[in-house]
């Protein structure tokens, strides 16, 4: 098979070395690119082409980070991280025990299938004032917005990742004789580990945006609140500080659920590759 | 013959309930198969083969009629009978051994007696090695292998074949229909095989069943004997008789295939 090894791998050493070459090409360019629009907003506003009170600017925003004793920082931080946390493991949780149910009766699946496409189009923000009026303004309010936004496209996403499991599968677990139960636990949750983290990272982000919008409508600290207080108060500096941090917090979490994928495709169940 | 009837298929018959009106797939369907026996059921596509299968199986409950395996009716699931599907269908996130006992750890019989039977198995058949591989890293034919004895490993009496080999290409599948031969015939196995593929069943079967088209009926019966020491399913492939025996049951799949 592997004939002509000598000549093959000095022709594969070459692509290896073009790949390698042009991940750390692309890689030098995203820093770089970063650092052009931090620099352009920078020398914009010195130049008196932007307004700095009104977009701040990176300078603003690092004496802004250094300060962090006036304004409370990592507890906003914090607040918004563990409000995020708590909605997308609820949402998480509840939203695949509700799949499994529903894959577990093609009836109730059937019953409620309108029902879930209507929830999931409705733009959950609109449930606001009766989130805040049942959970009381506060942190729970915030959580339930959370779960809201994630919970119904858990719910879809993994539904349909457990419906389109291979019949074949399934029919050969059968024929061992293998209960509902059995065949879920070993064929469908298996085959449907890559529709989890797919589901987990789209839920990272939706959460976030739940707990930020929450934290718009009712708080007393978050990074929503701080925006909000930012705005309020004109304090732009603040305000762009708070998006920045938002931006990095959303990057480290997506990240946080690559990871877990690798390490469970890694050394619980194998990558199909 | 001395041998005892291993199963007997009596007035099977399967319809279809559909929104559009109902369909007959098999229809008064009767025969039986010997202990040690490898009979194949040859039929046009689409014409209930696949249907059959599960009955006997117990994966399906017919319409009317009844299944029996050594005198015991079948109502569902049962060890005695193993079901070979048309892909080796190995979970690609498991290695060979564990692929190996899953039906083992499904019936909760991973006893230690059948799971060192199943490794012995692993080691007769050249696949012990390749126990912590993953199903990815093997051949068809390996794979093949692999499904084969995760069968065995049950210990069942039957064996039901569903045009398993039709996912392999054709070398593969002379191959691999030679070696799957052999292990059956060494495990002394009963064996009820369904295909499309008429040079297959001839070079495999002591007896072939002729299907008519959808609903299936039993059009013909014919016992393969080749003038062999040892039969193998290659070997047979060139003796005389072969062609023989394919043109008698083209002849009665022909009138049906149009």
């Amino acid at each position: 098979m592997w004939n002509e090894e000598k000549e093959r791998s000095a022709s594969r050493r070459v692509y290896l070395k073009q790949q390698k070459r042009r991940r750390y090409l692309v890689f030098c360019l995203q820093w770089l690119l970063l650092f052009l629009l931090l620099a352009l907003w920078e020398l914009l506003g010195r130049w008196g082409v932007l307004d700095s009170f009104v977009v701040s600017s990176p300078s603003r925003v690092w004496r802004t980070l250094l300060n962090v004793a006036s304004n409370h920082l990592p507890t906003h931080i914090g607040v918004t991280v563990y409000e995020t946390l708590v909605g997308f493991s609820l949402g998480v949780l509840i939203g695949l025990t509700l799949a499994i149910g529903l894959w577990w009766s093609p009836f109730l699946s059937r019953l409620f299938e309108p029902y879930l496409v209507v929830l999931n189009s409705l733009p959950k923000i609109a449930l606001g004032p009766v989130i805040i009026i049942i959970a009381g303004a506060g942190t729970r309010a915030i959580i339930v917005m959370a779960l809201a936004i994630s919970l119904i496209v858990t719910v879809m996403e993994m539904l349909s990742g457990f419906l389109h499991t291979d019949e074949d599968l399934i029919k050969m677990a059968r024929t061992f004789g293998a209960s509902r139960r059995q065949i879920f636990r070993h064929i469908v949750f298996p085959a449907n580990l890559h529709t989890l983290f797919n589901s987990l990272k789209i839920n990272i982000g939706l959460s976030l945006v739940g707990v930020i919008a929450g934290e718009f409508l009712v708080s007393k600290a978050g990074l929503g609140y701080l925006i909000v207080y930012g705005g309020q108060v004109f304090q732009m500096d603040l305000v762009m500080t708070g998006v920045l941090i938002l931006a990095l917090v959303a990057a480290l979490m997506y990240q946080a659920v690559r990871l877990a994928q690798w390490l469970c495709t890694r050394f619980i169940s194998h990558d199909r590759g | 013959m001395p041998l005892q009837e291993a199963l007997r298929v009596e007035h099977l018959t399967q319809t279809y309930q559909a929104k559009n009106g109902e369909t007959a797939a098999i229809d008064d369907l009767s025969f039986s198969v010997r202990e040690g026996e490898f009979v194949s059921i040859v039929g046009p596509s689409g014409c209930g083969k696949s249907t059959l299968l599960s009955i006997i199986s117990g994966l399906l409950t017919p319409t009317g009629g009844s299944v029996w395996v050594y005198g015991e009716p079948v109502t569902g699931i049962t060890p005695k009978i193993a079901y070979m599907l048309q892909r080796d269908y190995l979970l690609p996130w498991r290695t060979i051994w564990k692929n190996v006992i899953f039906g083992l750890q499904v019936q909760g019989k991973d006893t230690a007696e059948r799971l060192s039977y199943a490794e012995e198995l692993l080691k007769t058949y050249g696949l012990y090695e390749f126990r912590d591989s993953y199903p990815a890293q093997l051949s068809g034919g390996m794979r093949q292998r692999a499904a084969l004895i995760r069968t065995l490993a049950m210990q069942p009496d039957i064996l039901l074949l569903d045009e398993a080999f039709s996912a392999l290409d054709y070398q593969t599948r002379l191959a691999v229909s030679d070696d799957v031969y052999r292990i059956l015939r060494r495990e002394h196995k009963t064996i009820l095989m369904v295909t499309h593929d008429i040079p297959e069943s001839i070079s495999m079967s002591d007896r072939i069943l002729v299907l008519s088209g959808r609903p299936a009926r039993l059009r013909a019966e014919h016992d393969i004997c080749f003038d062999l020491p040892e039969r193998t399913p290659l070997l047979c492939r060139n003796q005389p008789e072969f062609s023989s025996y394919f043109n008698l049951v083209w002849k009665e799949l022909d009138v049906y295939v149009e």
